[in-house]
């Protein structure tokens, strides 16, 4: 080809080129293509006076995302100007990617809100409740009086209830609106009881001094705080029943260690941003990765294998895939290493009873050396039995929870078998007879399944093995026994692969591949497969059933407290790291003991009153196999058994005012708590949860901070509006009819509506909470105060720091609570002076309540069934001290309990004096009052150097100390993982410097010792320390009685509930499944309205759908459509994607009604958030208590909030919207 | 040889997540002020998608970028230079503000000022541009992660030359992300487009810059930059565009873009090229010639007439050396992991992409390929869910090879890298399969994976 040398345009063009090359300084290209300058170019100097900054700060943000990242924050002429991501963070090693940068968009965004339209600046009450204040106040001269005149008028109280929501908020000042709210704490404490008086505020771990300080307040003046991680769904509530843990889950560091890694349910690039690189970069050391997720999520485009079942099916999957690795690894090929871990760390050697249920046998209860011995002790009764493979007799290992507490057990609580080898199954073992048994299945009318297992006479008893019952409930067949069997994977049978994929649509082959893969992976790695699962898991009605089936996974090959292995659960920011420190001035535990805390799902139900609506009874949940003694129950019903049996809190706890108790009880002569008994025996007193709806129970003020309750969180969020505030809303529900109201729980013929006197919210932007608040205080963001932040996702703490001062008239949440707490105490002290507050408080996890009921077998002292006795079968009653007049002083102090009883966390106690005198030192002493001597609170600085220094994970002291407490119960060496520390203490400055590596503590589950990355239960695989359960093992099998009503003793298949049925929906217009999944552009209602994520999205609120539903109703892609059920209407943009299954929409969690919302045309109202069309709908087996695992421990275990078995109506609306 | 030294940039598209954290810090730091509300210096498209502005990468749209006339000489594609003269006052190849998108901002002041009234306040969307009240329909990722698919989707002008094909289904949904910022090219047709001699490329590291004091808003260079990486400020009206951080690149810093990367997929670095040989490479014929010709014109920097030369044109000590330890050269010329965008423009950009991998459409099917088993390896890649040829059209012009050679080699290292990790023996075979040897695929493991802060920049 001829090729003329390269040029540009022609000749003409290069002449003029040429020419112009000569009259200008910049030079051009010999080919005249460009032109270059170097040097002294004033042009630009604009940029560069644009990048000039005067300071950086390091900070971070409070929010729920467990990112918990390390930002700078710019600072130009005093106004902050933008952030970017720290990358100090120490490093993880030579041969693992580092956690820097850790941040996402939405953090990057933050700055917007500083100086933003949406900030809020000044004090706010909604102006007709101001008005009538003052006038209140001219008149009483009293500001109590004045509240009590206001909340006394019914007119008065409907009229600001019924303006809530509806603008009208006028500025006040802070001295005034203290004082207001003040006002209505004194008067709600002496007329209704200070357990009227609530606090939400979640994830401490987010920013723990401004949730303390808060916390510290309600708890000190007898309030109660309620509990979030439950109520959020995030708790997985299979963790405490198989781990007897809250939640406790490998950083992300240790994905990089993993070589096969299921993303189930997690959507780790939109939802964990900071670390979705150690996935894409494990991919690379040849991890490999499967995607299991409804749609095709961002995760999805880093997986080897995407597997995409109906939605809420995925427990189907995992029983599948329990299938494939029983028969191939267990059966088929016994796996040594899989045998050993199962034999060591998990309940599967141990016996179970077989009761005869007429019509064949059922498993019952867990056998124990109860059984074996003519006169038990108490201890025996939770001391559980396996046989011993050598000489085929019974043995009680040590390490179950009859060894935990005493003095006779010290030292035996561990999980040495001492040479013996527990038998796994009976199967090959002497003298048993195979028996059939019935078990439980839920996906189909039949119920049960009959399968046999080898069974043995033991103390009287029949019984077999946990594991033998696994295999039959599993359908792995083995000869000799009789029953129904699967005959292979292709057998339709439970729990086959083909009989997954008819409920799933996954292929059977597929599930096959991908279960023998990990376990094979695990096999050869050591245990290095991991299930990292989320919210698309957890959000489900049934989704302690879907964790169980993916718990069993990870446990029988053996990856859970492996390095690369295991859970991996991150929903929520649930690892407050230096906890212990936390907790003591969270719940004012260092003033009086104890706080009140509550499930905060039970407390939404009762107060908004879904419980009127709720057509989901007991008898759609309950197994045949069950004892039935749950029939004919309402959830409500349920929630007051668990409360009056002591199982879980119940807050208002009485009809009665407690401090009215204490005080008649000692004008009669009697102790308080004896008085109480008598009082509930006779059916004079009541419990407040058995009559939601008597004015005397409801609850009276709430506050809510570093949470959007109303614009975010609250499930049922129109039954808020309706019967809590007493506003507007878009319920369209029908109250229940007769036959399904409850039996035990009074029902009024009219529901209330407004039952709340005040709603206080401080925030730094206007959500729907403050929309809906009667006052609203502004806060100082995450730039402008000083904090502690932590997360399970990296090791780290670090610190909140001030790049400005709050501007305006904005105060942080440290001060705000301070403030408030010396006007109430400026008030309280004449009004109320010091009383005796008498609170009930519930059987607690980790201390001897846990042995409450043996067996777990219910009695109902309400029922006569036994007699009532505080602590044992009724919640403990016991007397606080209350000097109200003290309680500002209080919080600004450390006060003396911690001397003289210690702090507690998870069992073990330690007492804090050296560190006492510490912080006296560095915090310096109060002079006066009743906190003279004591370290002082009173800055927030103080706060968080009193954190670091009660906690194990920031003082060396501490962790040793703790782990010293512990060797002495379980016997095995554990202080040595605290020894190079022992010295070590992290203060706040320390935190301010750089991201500092938490300490090793018995606080926690794993070891970081060594610069090891941090994984779950490493102290009870390597240093046998027993799981805080009945057996101290892992749990497959759970023997309550209330787990044998449900049909869920075993890991089991529920399918989602058939709600359209339950509630006997409209089936008029398009019906689709509701999912709220969390989404990229905001961390739940944060980020939403900031502008910057609205103009890189479709800038408010959309609905995304497949383009077969689009069809169906004939929408384009963004006109705007109505999505409709019996809880609300929900008003949005359709955004059509091919990425969507059909028959199911998404509304990415959480869009507030505040962006974009216009008026519903069927409602008539502002269409509601993304949780107008969800309910609460509660599980009962959530609210066992007072047994073993299954013990209440605030956020640790309690009725979840779940939200994703909701369906709802959409349709195209017209295309005309109105504001 | 006239050696120089270009600032460049590799993204490994196989590690973004799509979370456009960059491009939020970059609007933080540069843009986030009047005339320029709609301007990314940095945005991040899904692909298949339409890109911001709509369809840029149509150029018998838009016009940038350069062709080859008849005579084979290199012109603006946006017309000859006398021709553009002619057309100052009615450049009629501008996208409007709806291509980019109409900026917005809501009541948000009404939530806490409004008066009592019958219903909850709501901040109402409001145009920047007009301050009347809108329906929001366009954004500046309007399409992100597949929304609006079946209705916007097919106007992805790359989807349109791959094939009638692709079914936007379900069962077949493939995407991936791309981040784009100003290419620096080293043939900018932004520069050579400006009339006042504006726009200039900075002699000693290449950065793309436009001088303020000397801009006349002409905007010739929006219309000449065939990624639509100058924009138009209509406060000041000037030009303006990603300044590749020269103030902190000036000092040692990363751009902004790459350091708050959370994805860690950025990487900075110097590489050497050959001034002389940069107008013939931008005008070979075929365009599937393209980018071998761009990775001729990148020089060794261990060849020591290379650092001869180097130090003739007065490039510093320091900045050769940077260049023997560039992770751009390394990436893109060593490995021949890191291809150009569109080099079909001509332009010869100087930010390079690691193609990304994706699941193996198997879902439904139930059967499947273990990725990381050497014998099924190369079956896999043939069936990834994002097409090859779609790939090949953003970066070889179309051809295929270089692309599936990428791939290749990134799955081999898995492959070779689970052994390892498994404690197996090291299977020499696999790296020798892709053309590399053991020792270069650990390194590049190394680069991809640890990624040390470091290495990166």
């Amino acid at each position: 080809m001829d090729q003329r040398p390269a040029g540009l345009d022609g000749p003409v063009s290069d002449l003029l080129l040429r020419t112009r090359r000569l009259l200008r300084p910049g030079k051009v290209s010999d080919d005249l293509r460009t032109i270059t300058y170097q040097g002294g170019r004033a042009g630009d100097v604009f940029y560069r006076d644009r990048w000039s900054h005067d300071k950086v700060v390091r900070s971070t943000h409070g929010v729920n995302c467990t990112g918990s990242c390390s930002w700078k924050v710019y600072v130009k002429d005093g106004i902050i100007t933008w952030e970017a991501q720290e990358t100090d963070y120490p490093s993880v090693g030579p041969d693992s990617p580092e956690y820097e940068p850790r941040g996402c968009p939405r953090g990057a965004a933050f700055s917007w809100y500083t100086y933003s339209p949406t900030r809020l600046r000044y004090p706010y009450v909604r102006g007709v409740l101001l008005e009538m204040y003052r006038k209140a106040k001219a008149s009483t001269g009293d500001p109590v009086e004045a509240w009590r005149s206001i909340v006394d008028d019914p007119a008065a109280r409907r009229r600001y209830q019924r303006a809530r929501g509806k603008g009208g908020l006028v500025r006040a000042g802070w001295d005034e609106a203290a004082e207001l709210i003040a006002a209505a704490h004194v008067h709600t404490i002496r007329r209704h009881g200070p357990d009227r008086i609530a606090g939400f505020s979640p994830i401490p771990a987010m920013s723990m001094v401004s949730h303390a300080a808060g916390a510290r307040f309600i708890s000190l003046i007898g309030g109660t705080m309620l509990s979030f991680y439950d109520w959020y769904a995030d708790l997985p509530v299979a963790s405490p029943q198989v781990f007897g843990d809250q939640t406790d889950v490998p950083e992300s560091a240790d994905w990089w260690n993993t070589s096969y890694l299921v993303m189930w349910g997690s959507n780790v690039p939109v939802t964990r941003t900071p670390d979705a690189h150690f996935m894409t970069e494990a991919r690379y050391r040849g991890q490999k990765v499967v995607v299991v997720s409804p749609d095709y999520a961002d995760s999805t485009k880093f997986a080897d294998t995407w597997i995409a079942p109906h939605p809420g099916t995925d427990g189907a999957l995992a029983m599948a895939m329990g299938h494939v690795i029983l028969t191939e690894f267990f059966v088929r090929r016994p796996t040594p290493r899989f045998l050993d871990y199962c034999r060591r760390y998990t309940d599967l050697p141990f016996l179970v009873t077989l009761r005869d249920t007429g019509d064949g046998f059922a498993a019952d209860k867990f056998l124990t050396a109860a059984d074996l011995d003519p006169a038990p002790g108490d201890p025996e009764k939770f001391k559980t039995v396996v046989i011993e493979e050598a000489t085929g007799r019974p043995h009680v290992p040590g390490g179950s929870l009859g060894f935990r507490f005493g003095a006779d057990n010290a030292g035996k609580w561990n999980l040495d078998l001492g040479g013996v080898t527990p038998r796994l199954s009976l199967l090959e073992h002497p003298g048993t007879e195979p028996v059939e048994v019935l078990l439980a299945r839920f996906d189909d009318g039949s119920h049960t399944m009959r399968r046999g297992v080898p069974a043995l006479r033991v103390g009287g008893q029949l019984v077999t093995t946990v594991f033998d019952l696994v295999l039959a409930h599993y359908g792995v067949a083995r000869d000799r026994l009789p029953g129904r069997w699967p005959t292979g994977f292709g057998d339709p049978e439970p729990h086959t692969p083909s009989w997954q994929e008819e409920i799933t649509g996954v292929p059977a082959a597929t599930a096959v591949r991908v279960a023998r893969e990990f376990a094979a992976n695990a096999e050869e790695s050591g245990g290095r497969s991991m299930i990292l699962m989320g919210a698309g898991t957890n959000h489900w009605f049934h989704s302690d059933t879907i964790y169980r089936a993916f718990l069993a996974l990870v446990t029988l090959t053996g990856c859970q407290g492996v390095n690369g292995g295991g859970w991996a659960h991150y929903v929520g920011q649930e690892k407050c790291r230096p906890v212990t420190g936390w907790a003591t001035l969270a719940g004012g535990t260092d003033w009086s003991r104890p706080p009140r805390q509550m499930i905060g799902t039970a407390y939404w139900y009762l107060a908004t009153d879904q419980w009127r609506y709720d057509a989901l009874g007991a008898d759609e949940l309950m197994h045949p196999l069950g004892p039935g003694t749950l029939h004919g129950m309402s959830m409500a019903d349920c929630l007051a058994k668990s409360a009056r049996l002591g199982w879980m809190p119940s807050y208002p706890t009485f009809n009665r005012n407690p401090l009215d108790l204490a005080a008649e009880a000692r004008a009669a002569g009697d102790d308080p708590a004896q008085y109480v008994t008598e009082q509930l025996r006779s059916g004079r007193l009541r419990f407040a949860c058995t009559d939601p709806d008597a004015p005397e129970n409801w609850p009276r003020v709430l506050t809510v901070w570093r949470a959007n309750l109303l614009g975010s969180s609250a499930k049922g969020n129109e039954y808020f509006l309706k019967h809590l505030l007493g506003t507007d809303s878009a319920v369209r529900a029908g109250e229940v009819p007769p036959e399904l109201r409850p039996r035990d729980v009074t029902w009024r013929p009219q529901a209330p509506e407004g039952k709340l006197d005040l709603l206080v919210s401080l925030d730094f932007r206007m959500t729907s909470t403050g929309l809906f608040s009667d006052v609203l205080l502004p806060a100082a963001t995450w730039y402008e105060k000083h904090d502690l932040s932590s997360t399970d996702m990296h090791p780290f703490v670090h610190a909140f720091t001030p790049a400005i001062a709050p501007p305006w008239q904005t105060r942080s949440d440290f001060d705000t609570f301070h403030t408030l707490a010396r006007t109430f105490s400026a008030l309280a002290g004449k009004h109320l002076g010091t009383r005796e507050d008498l609170v009930a408080a519930p059987l607690l996890h980790d201390t001897p309540d846990e042995m409450a009921t043996p067996g777990g077998v219910v009695r109902d002292w309400a029922h006569g069934e036994v007699s009532p006795e505080p602590g044992v079968t009724m919640p403990k009653l016991i007397v606080v001290e209350r000097d109200y007049g003290a309680v500002a002083e209080k919080m600004a102090a450390l006060g003396p309990l911690v001397d003289t009883l210690g702090v507690t966390t998870k069992g073990w106690t330690v007492v804090p004096d050296k560190e006492v005198d510490y912080l006296r030192g560095i915090n310096g002493e109060v002079r006066d009052g009743v906190a003279a001597g004591r370290p002082s609170l009173a800055r927030d600085v103080d706060a968080c150097e009193a954190i670091l220094a009660l906690s194990g994970t920031t003082n060396g002291r501490i962790s040793a100390a703790g782990f010293r407490e512990l060797e002495k119960r379980t016997g095995t060496q554990l202080a040595d993982l605290a020894a190079g520390h022992e010295g070590t203490r992290i203060t706040f400055a320390d935190t301010q410097a750089r991201p500092v590596p938490v300490l090793t503590s018995p606080e926690w589950s794993g070891s970081e010792h060594g610069g090891r990355r941090y994984t779950a239960f490493v102290l009870n695989t390597e240093r046998l320390k027993p799981w805080h359960t009945l057996t101290g093992r892992q749990h497959f099998y759970l023997d309550h009685d209330w787990m044998h009503e449900l049909g869920e003793t075993l890991p089991v298949y529920r399918p989602p509930l058939d709600l359209q049925r339950i509630f006997g929906d409209e089936t008029t217009g398009v019906t689709v499944r509701y999912l709220t999944p969390h989404s990229k552009w905001s961390i739940h209602s944060e980020y939403q309205d900031n502008l910057l994520l609205l103009s890189l999205s479709r800038g408010g609120p959309d609905l995304w759908m497949s383009p077969a539903d689009a069809k169906r109703i004939e929408a384009r892609d963004n006109e705007w459509v109505e999505a409709v059920n019996r809880n609300g209407v929900v008003v949005a943009r359709a955004c059509i994607s091919h990425r969507i299954p059909a028959g199911t929409v998404y509304m990415y969690h959480a869009k507030d009604r505040v962006i974009d919302v216009p008026r519903s045309e069927i409602s008539g109202l502002r269409g509601g958030i993304h949780n107008a069309l969800t309910r609460l709908l509660i599980k009962p087996t959530h609210l066992i208590g007072g047994y073993a695992q299954l013990s209440f421990a605030f956020n640790y275990l309690g009725p979840t909030g779940n939200q994703r078995d909701e369906i709802t109506v959409i349709r195209r609306r017209s295309q005309e919207v109105e504001y | 040889m006239r050696v120089m030294a270009q600032l460049a940039m590799v993204m490994n598209l196989d590690k973004c997540i799509g979370r456009h954290t960059c491009s939020v810090t970059c609007k933080q730091t540069w843009t986030n002020r009047p005339g320029v509300e709609y301007v990314w210096f940095n945005n991040v498209e899904t692909r298949p998608g339409q890109g911001y502005p709509r369809t840029y990468e149509d150029q018998d749209a838009w016009r940038g970028g350069w062709r080859l006339n008849r005579r084979g000489r290199l012109t603006l594609r946006g017309g000859g230079r006398f021709k553009r003269l002619l057309s100052l006052f009615a450049n009629p190849k501008m996208p409007s503000i709806q291509h980019y998108y109409e900026p917005w901002t809501y009541d948000y002041d009404h939530l806490i000022s409004a008066p009592a009234s019958d219903h909850t306040p709501v901040a109402r969307p409001r145009s920047l541009i007009s301050g009347e009240p809108m329906k929001i329909s366009w954004s500046a990722n309007w399409d992100d992660s597949l929304a609006g698919g079946p209705e916007l989707i097919p106007e992805d002008p790359v989807l349109k030359k791959v094939s009638e094909e692709v079914r936007l289904s379900f069962e077949q949904t493939f995407m991936f992300y791309l981040p784009r910022i100003c290419e620096h090219c080293l043939n900018p047709s932004c520069v050579a487009s400006c009339p006042s001699g504006a726009l200039y490329k900075r002699t000693e590291d290449g950065i793309v810059l436009v001088d303020q004091d000397r801009c006349r808003g002409w905007r010739m260079c929006v219309t000449g930059c065939p990624y639509k990486k100058v924009y138009f400020n209509h406060r000041t009206g000037k030009a303006e565009k990603c300044t590749l951080c020269y103030p902190r690149m000036e000092v040692g810093q990363p751009t902004v873009c790459s350091e708050t990367c959370v994805g860690r997929l950025r990487y900075l670095g110097v590489v050497l090229y050959d001034a002389d040989r940069v107008l013939a490479a931008a005008s070979v014929p075929d365009e599937h010639d393209l980018y071998p010709a761009q990775l001729d014109v990148l020089l060794d920097p261990h060849d020591p007439d290379v650092i001869a030369g180097a130090r003739r044109a007065g490039i510093p000590e320091d900045w050769i050396e940077a260049a023997q330890h560039s992770p751009i050269h390394a990436l893109v010329k060593e490995y021949r992991i890191a291809l150009p965008l569109h080099p079909e423009f001509r332009t010869l950009p100087m930010v390079w992409y690691v193609p990304p991998l994706s699941p193996v459409v198997d879902t439904l099917a139930g059967t499947g390929h273990d990725g990381e088993d050497i014998g099924n390896l190369f079956g896999a890649i043939d069936s990834l869910r994002i097409p090859v040829e779609y790939l090949a059209e953003l970066f070889t012009a179309g051809d295929t090879e270089p692309v599936t050679a990428a791939l290749r080699k990134l799955g081999a290292m898995r492959s070779y890298m689970r052994d390892l990790n498994l404690g197996r023996p090291a299977d020499p075979s696999i790296p020798q399969a892709v053309g590399m040897d053991a020792e270069a695929m650990e390194r590049m493991y190394r680069l991809l994976a640890l990624a040390k802060y470091e290495e990166r920049y």
